[in-house]
């Protein structure tokens, strides 16, 4: 095994040309584990922590550009004000310790369905991009387009995630997981949620309950066609128990989950509709409080 | 491959170190530092907590060569300048917070960075803190009156300095 240690961007992509199939590790809370396990041996190990503009953040725009290695607590500390949703969930991950480690490029890298960034990403808007470079140019992944199976991505054997372009939230984002402590636990299924305001849609996100984390696509098309017709998003009325009853099943219905050690896929579907209508109801709230607020 | 490091203040050098080895590994296996405790290797315990640069890892998890000309300080280094037992280590024997001890390492070096971040901690961050790691002998009562105390005598010592 090899340990290559690029000093900047350029070496480290470089690097993977070179070495496509060289392991990138950066927090190391998911490449250390296989290794301590001797789950995979991989042909080198290829380090990110030398390159500092990774652990670099930036809002330009209307748009923060979070660095792949960011660890989560920075995300907490920095950044629960322009991206709240990813906050929450990066507040679930793990421990303390692994928070000071583990960052967004990793659970994208990894993409295992339980990944806690992922229903935060999904509901945070279609204008999600994943930045992957490699010798060969960059490309910017749409979110929708990322997640192709399970554990499985859309990069290509040369590539490195840089960064992820996350639009600056423009309404209340919640987050919720299911799991036996609070701490230290993988989700047995989560739930990302997001007002738009700005453009009138609404972002969701499923976690654990899918070969994929997934949007619950029908459960927005319909809320934003409530939203619209009754001219919620002017009134901030109250959204009454049946649309929120309906939202939750139809997020509900977009999971395909199964059965495993951390939970039935009966008992997932449930939990799902329970988030879903929970986690709207806190942000139509939190909504309706900024409308009348300003009124 | 050659992997030199700081450790508690002084350079240290591990050769022969495999490339995919741990951290923790190495200190404990190379450099004679074996305060840090192997338990789980998967982060899941935290008694193998390090400050790496100054922030609090699991350092079952950090492999060795990502420390390459970095700063490492285990529970080793948490005495005082004269060598003598640190506050946090104090605190945790006169609480009686040490049953087994396996946990206890990443438990001073997780409750002295909560402690350096804030001296005096409400019982829910406290907990928040310390939920990443493992005790499974104390119930964690005891771990709670240690940390307590030691907030208290840093308090103390910090308004009479």
């Amino acid at each position: 095994m090899e340990f290559l240690r690029p000093a900047t961007w350029d070496e480290a992509l470089a690097v993977k040309a070179e070495y496509p199939t060289a392991l990138p590790i950066s927090g190391g809370t998911d490449v250390m584990v296989e290794m301590n396990f001797d789950v995979h041996r991989p042909s080198a190990i290829l380090d990110l922590n030398r390159i500092t503009e990774l652990s670099q953040w930036e809002i330009t725009g209307d748009v923060v550009k979070l660095g792949a290695s960011v660890p989560y607590s920075r995300i907490i500390d920095e950044l629960s004000g322009p991206l709240p949703g990813l906050a929450l969930a990066a507040h679930t991950v793990g421990s303390p310790q692994i928070r000071n480690r583990g960052g967004v490029g990793g659970n994208l890298g990894a993409a295992s369905p339980a990944g806690d960034s992922h229903p935060a990403l999904l509901a945070a808007g279609r204008d999600v991009f994943v930045e992957v470079a490699s010798v060969r140019g960059t490309r910017m992944i749409a979110i929708d387009d990322f997640y192709v199976g399970v554990k499985r991505n859309s990069m290509e054997q040369d590539e490195l995630i840089r960064a992820v372009h996350i639009p600056v939230a423009d309404g209340p984002q919640q987050f919720s997981k299911i799991g036996t402590r609070n701490a230290m636990v993988i989700a047995v299924c989560a739930f990302g949620f997001a007002l738009h305001p700005k453009n009138g849609t609404v972002g969701t996100g499923i976690g654990s309950a899918a070969p994929t984390p997934r949007r619950a696509v029908e459960a927005e098309e319909y809320l934003q066609g409530v939203l619209a017709e009754r001219g919620l998003w002017e009134s901030g009325d109250l959204l009454g128990t049946e649309v929120i009853q309906k939202f939750g099943e139809l997020v509900k219905a977009a999971a395909s989950p199964i059965d495993d050690v951390r939970g039935t896929a009966d008992y997932r579907r449930h939990a799902l509709a329970v988030m879903a209508r929970r986690t709207l109801t806190w942000t139509w709230n939190d909504y309706s409080k900024q409308i009348r607020s300003a009124a | 491959m050659r992997v030199t490091f700081t450790a508690n203040g002084k350079p240290v050098e591990a050769d022969d170190v495999w490339e995919g080895e741990s951290l923790l590994y190495v200190l404990r296996e190379r450099v004679g530092l074996p305060g840090s405790k192997n338990a789980c290797e998967q982060g899941e315990c935290g008694s193998c907590t390090v400050y790496l640069d100054g922030t609090p890892v699991c350092s079952c998890l950090v492999a060795a060569g990502q420390v390459q000309g970095r700063e490492v300080r285990t529970v080793e280094g948490l005495t005082d300048e004269n060598g003598e037992l640190g506050l946090v280590q104090q605190a945790f024997i006169d609480a009686g917070a040490v049953q087994c001890g396996f946990c206890t390492p990443g438990l001073l070096v997780q409750t002295d960075a909560l402690l350096e971040q804030d001296a005096q901690p409400s019982d829910s961050d406290i907990r928040e803190a310390l939920s990443g790691n493992l005790c499974r002998c104390t119930g964690y009562e005891k771990i709670m009156d240690a940390v307590r105390l030691a907030s208290a005598r840093k308090c103390a010592k910090e308004t009479s300095a």
